[in-house]
């Protein structure tokens, strides 16, 4: 009967193994205890013995073979007697049943792979494949700094250094073979003007906001189920309330809009509590203050400083607090505990007289609300024409933690406030 | 323009004490057989005829007595040059050399000095057995307060030695029995000295730093020859003195070559180069192309054996290999 020679599991997590050598030919006699071949796992290279005689009659699993996995029959012995001409129909099982008897053994029986991989001490030689190689990529510091600033990844260059290490040379040769970072599609050279060619450009690298910025948003986009609802708000007596209030302010003191849409906001979080919320993977999180990150535009980016419990806060206080911190942030000044947290966002666009625009969520918020430009126009009010300011705000919202309804309930009781902006100054 | 003579390191070490001693009416030399005998390796030929009994003194054999006298001598401002017969008998005397010499400077609050030079032979020789044959690099190096340097060729050991007596605080200059008779051309200036703490590019390269010191040195260097010869640019720097450590003409060759080999007769744990390969990994991790190695003698007592004794030491073709080896080539 044909003896069946299967990938053996070496170690407890050995699924795959790949065939290093074979140490006998087909038609050679087998020993028990012949050496048949090596077998490199990803802790060690292993040798593999006989323990029934016959002859080697066929290799199934050729030298080299990677991944193989493991009980699958690798080469057939026959017994005394048999003929080769038997393998003619040979079809290997292709599994190992459990309760056979053991055809091979390793050098070492007991499955301790930090043990065997000293006492066995075949070292994988450099040519074998490094299984490590896959995880992890190796390279002299200097080459990867080197990588590094080129903006070059080093998954694509290949190594020439022992066991794959990619050296000095080899980021030399890839950047002289033409290879630039921009044309592989990841980042961009460093600094890389044209003014002559097929027109004129200049690239710049991302400054760590901008890597911030574009992780963030990225991610908030493509995780989000974003939805958006808009209303329209009268501003006229907000726009009469301000103009009185600050006709008795110094100018430093002086109201925005923006603070009355900070106080707006609160209030209106505080009628409306499910929308002042986040989504956190397993729950979502119900903040019991309104602390309302407020989006400033800065040299090259944006970042959002928190105005912190703004129900409980006087639009005088919020006001200076916010005139604040918007001066930290411009002069780059803010402490992290300024600009990380708060439960609800607002981006306004209205100074630069945008209509309407739809924010990006501020993860882990739920909600961020777009404020446009109070404009004057047309409007009709009970049959009849009529000019009046009106602002457009528009929420974003994060349909997995707030759904249509709170939406709308939120800009209900946001307009609420904002046309009736004494609401607002005696809260 | 200055003079230039070939001479052997045994006569540029004996005409640098020579000349500091004519200077400097204050030095003096102790040591076995320094005087009579004029010196047991002949280093200080000529030199009780000069200067006198009182300036070259031989001492009974008992390292602990005439070194500790010295130092007691230096605290009162007097410079005595001690000599080792070779550094392997300065162990008895090492306490002095170490809690009397290296920290009394620390221990007096900046009030005394201990201006002395301590000099001999160091390594191994040849055939001398495991107690006769060992480096004390790293043994003195490793110490805040002294000085160490080790000279290779003839105008090292003149320069350094100059420098060396001239110096205000202790020195080691660790010299190399087989280096006595060897001739180079070296400067015989008198106001010749080299500044200690600086190292020297003996052979400038592109591919690979080879940093070394002492007899060894001249092995790296012809190795440098013969790879070359297979298109490797081989830098080598002999360090010259080892505390204080030249770490910018280190680091600056390891910013051309980005790769370092430290080559030492001594033992490999805690060894000169595990010092230098250390420093290189905190301040040039980034310029590494390769991991730094180091080749040492091997991490056994000295063989008496000839056979035996030649494996324990570093030779041609393991710096050879060495270089190949982080070259990858």
């Amino acid at each position: 009967m044909t003896i069946e020679i299967f990938m053996p599991a070496l170690s407890p997590t050995m699924t795959h193994g790949n065939l290093i050598k074979w140490h006998k030919k087909e038609g050679a006699t087998v020993e028990s205890g012949d050496l048949l071949a090596e077998i490199e796992t990803d802790k060690a290279t292993m040798e593999v013995e006989a323990v029934d005689e016959g002859v080697l009659g066929e290799i199934l699993v050729s030298e080299g073979s990677q991944n193989v996995p493991v009980n699958t029959v690798i080469a057939v012995i026959l017994e005394e007697g048999e003929d080769k001409e038997k393998l003619n129909n040979y079809k290997p099982s292709n599994l190992k049943p459990s309760n056979k008897e053991e055809t091979i053994s390793t050098t070492s029986i007991t499955p301790q792979p930090v043990i065997l991989a000293t006492s066995v001490g075949i070292a994988p030689n450099s040519s074998s494949p490094s299984v490590e190689k896959l995880d992890r990529i190796f390279a002299s510091p200097l080459a990867r700094r080197l990588a590094e600033e080129n903006t070059l990844d080093l998954k694509s260059i290949k190594g020439s250094g022992p066991r794959g290490r990619i050296v000095k040379s080899d980021v030399e040769n890839f950047i002289k073979s033409g290879n630039t970072a921009s044309e592989m599609g990841f980042g961009f050279p460093r600094t890389f003007s044209n003014v002559t060619g097929n027109g004129s450009y200049h690239d710049e690298p991302l400054s760590q906001m901008r890597k911030i910025i574009s992780q963030r948003l990225l991610k908030s986009k493509q995780e989000i189920p974003h939805f958006y609802a808009s209303m329209d708000c009268m501003m006229d007596e907000l726009l009469k309330a301000r103009k009185t209030l600050n006709e008795k302010l110094d100018k430093a003191q002086k109201i925005s809009i923006n603070d009355f849409i900070i106080k707006a906001c609160a209030l209106a979080l505080k009628d409306v509590p499910k929308a002042n919320a986040a989504w956190l993977g397993e729950s979502i999180r119900y903040y019991n203050n309104a602390d309302i990150s407020i989006a400033v535009s800065v040299d090259n980016g944006l970042i959002t400083p928190i105005i912190k419990a703004a129900e409980l806060k006087s639009l005088f206080q919020i006001s200076a607090e916010s005139k604040n911190l918007i001066k930290k942030a411009r002069e780059n000044k803010l402490a992290p505990e300024e600009f990380q947290g708060g439960s609800f966002s607002i981006s306004n666009m209205g100074m630069y007289n945008i209509k309407q625009f739809n924010a990006i969520i501020n993860q882990p918020q739920a909600c961020i609300i777009s404020i446009g430009a109070a404009k004057e126009g047309p409007i009709v009010v009970d049959g009849k024409l009529k000019i009046a300011t009106q602002m457009t705000s528009t929420i974003s919202a994060d349909h997995r933690v707030v759904d249509g309804i709170v939406a709308a309930e939120f800009l209900v009781a946001f307009k609420k406030y904002i046309e009736n902006p004494l609401l607002l100054v005696l809260a | 323009m200055s003079e230039r003579k070939e001479i052997t390191v045994r006569e540029a070490l004996c005409l640098g004490m020579s000349q500091e001693m004519r200077k400097n009416k204050d030095v003096f030399l102790i040591g076995e057989e320094v005087a009579e005998y004029n010196g047991a390796y002949k280093v200080s030929q000529g030199m009780l005829d000069e200067f006198g009994p009182k300036r070259v003194i031989d001492t009974p054999i008992t390292e602990a007595g005439f070194t500790g006298l010295a130092i007691g001598a230096a605290y009162k401002g007097i410079k005595p040059i001690v000599e080792f017969m070779t550094f392997n008998f300065s162990m008895q005397a090492i306490d002095q050399i170490i809690n009397s010499a290296a920290k009394t400077l620390y221990m007096s609050g900046g009030q005394m000095e201990c201006p002395i030079v301590f000099r001999g032979p160091n390594g191994a020789a040849s055939r001398v057995g495991a107690q006769h044959s060992q480096c004390f690099a790293s043994w003195y190096a490793q110490i805040p307060g002294l000085k160490v340097v080790s000279p290779y060729s003839s105008e090292d050991a003149f320069g350094l030695i100059k420098s060396a007596i001239k110096d205000r605080g202790p020195v080691v200059v660790l010299e190399h029995e087989l280096m006595y008779g060897v001739s180079f051309e070296s400067c015989v200036d008198e106001d010749f000295y080299i500044p200690i703490g600086k190292a020297y590019v003996e052979r400038e390269g592109s591919d690979v730093t080879i940093l070394s010191f002492s007899l060894i040195l001249g092995t790296c260097l012809k190795a440098a020859d013969i790879l070359e010869e297979e298109g490797i640019d081989v830098e080598v720097i002999n360090l010259r003195s080892l505390r204080p450590l030249d770490t910018v003409t280190i680091l600056d060759s390891l910013s051309k070559t980005n790769r370092v080999i430290i080559v030492e007769e001594g033992w490999p744990f805690a060894g000169v180069g595990s010092a230098i390969s250390a420093m290189i990994m905190e301040e040039g991790f980034d310029k590494l192309d390769a991991p730094v190695i180091r080749v040492t003698g091997e991490d056994v007592p000295m063989p008496y054996a000839n056979n035996l004794e030649k494996l324990a030491l570093p030779n041609i073709e393991r710096i050879v290999a060495a270089v190949r080896k982080i070259t990858y080539k």
